[in-house]
């Protein structure tokens, strides 16, 4: 399974970034192949609007399974992310990128969809 | 229009000769500073001295004006924009349209192209580009403009539709509007706040801009960035400090640094803001900021 993380640094120790189409850094965790791999997100620091779909886009470029994240997506971003598979957990924001995937593990966060 | 110049002789500031045809905008980085309170005041003072003026509301994404302006309803515009929508039947999918858009207005998806009207700045650009001709443009109501007759002067107000948000289209249109239907009035124009596009679009075309600050370290910040912003555009425009006596003197020596006018400084006084919360005009009752608006018609050239 592949799981993106809304993050503000490249490792399982870096805190979550709560946001989404703003988020830092999209880290990639494939569980297959246990590999872990950080994707820059700046260029939407530039924009004044549209954040959340270019974000989105990013996203599914990866197909990814999982979206966990901390206060979910806006709503232009979900409708373009209700469109594929991909499903969202939020309530991580405040966690690490290990607690944030643990969390997910033992059910404790919520599906946005 | 005229050259910025002091007159020392009688050490007033003027811009010169108040014409029928001025267009005057008020504006300021920061919000709350007094831009609605002057606009509607200068407004309705001008037409008591017999002139022949219009205001218009460019705040058209929470216009206050009429607030403070009894008023007449006179006519309704519908505003439009043009956007692309999506026709499926030729579309190849091949993106061209997502990679052009440069306002993240489009996003091609695997089996279908999604605009988002709301980003779009009508730039035709997807829709001229693509192979297929698979977007063309079609109008979409983002707001209202509409007119009022008020005792002796015309107001004009700019309202966005609810979920827009594109407010420099419908700015741009009820300049438009004003310009054409009131040919031989003075134009005050209140603007919206801050230093962006909206504030852009409400100045470019006035002969001078009044800038309404308070001397707070906050009034300051954002008049140096709404100053910046005059001067990029080579707009001439000068100050107002409103609440004078808060604060400090840091805004004034800023102005006096930078060679901008201070046109008037409107007193600090409870009473004033009384009236504003009931919706009153202000100088009708309060001498002090009927001379502040005097020391405004001297400058902008009207004839006491």
């Amino acid at each position: 399974m592949k799981i993106v993380f809304t993050a503000k640094g490249e490792n399982w120790d870096s805190p979550m970034d709560p946001r989404f189409g703003r988020m830092d850094m999209l880290v990639v965790y494939d569980e297959d192949s246990d590999k872990l791999e950080a994707i820059p997100n700046n260029e939407t620091e530039m924009m004044e609007h549209g954040a959340g779909l270019q974000t989105a886009q990013k996203v599914l470029d990866l197909n990814p399974d999982i979206i966990i994240t901390g206060n979910g997506a806006g709503q232009k971003a979900l409708e373009i992310l209700k469109r594929s598979n991909v499903k969202m957990y939020t309530g991580a924001g405040e966690m690490s990128l290990k607690e944030a995937y643990e969390a997910f593990k033992d059910g404790k966060l919520q599906a946005q969809f | 229009m005229k050259v910025l110049e002091e007159d020392k002789a009688e050490e007033k500031l003027t811009i010169g000769v108040l014409t029928t045809k001025m267009k005057l905008t008020i504006a300021s980085g920061k919000g709350g500073t007094g831009k609605t309170t002057v606009s509607a005041n200068l407004t309705s003072y001008l037409a008591s001295m017999g002139k022949k003026v219009v205001l218009a509301d460019l705040d058209v994404e929470e216009p206050n004006s009429a607030l403070f302006i009894k008023s007449d309803l006179k006519n309704t515009k519908i505003c439009n924009k043009m956007v692309p929508v999506w026709e499926s039947e030729n579309c190849t999918l091949c993106g061209e349209c997502a990679r052009v858009c440069n306002f993240n207005a489009i996003v091609a998806l695997p089996s279908e192209i999604l605009v988002f009207p709301e980003l779009c700045h009508s730039c035709y650009a997807c829709s001229e580009l693509c192979p297929t001709n698979s977007l063309p443009m079609n109008p979409i109501k983002i707001g209202e403009i509409k007119e009022y007759e008020a005792e002796n002067f015309s107001f004009v107000e700019g309202r966005l539709d609810l979920g827009q948000e594109m407010a420099v289209p419908l700015i741009a249109q009820t300049i438009e509007y004003t310009d054409e239907n009131f040919k031989e009035h003075i134009k005050i124009f209140d603007a919206p706040p801050g230093t962006s596009c909206p504030v852009i679009e409400a100045s470019r075309g006035s002969d001078f801009v009044l800038l309404i600050t308070e001397a707070t370290p906050f009034g300051l910040n954002d008049l140096k960035l709404a100053a910046q912003t005059m001067r990029v555009l080579k707009q001439n425009f000068g100050v107002i400090i409103n609440r004078d006596g808060i604060g400090d003197e840091n805004v004034q020596r800023y102005c006096q640094d930078e060679n901008i006018p201070i046109v008037t400084k409107i007193k600090n006084d409870k009473e004033v803001a009384k009236l504003y919360s009931k919706g009153e005009l202000i100088y009708p009752k309060i001498s002090h900021f009927k001379n502040s608006l005097d020391e405004i018609v001297e400058f902008i050239g009207g004839i006491k």
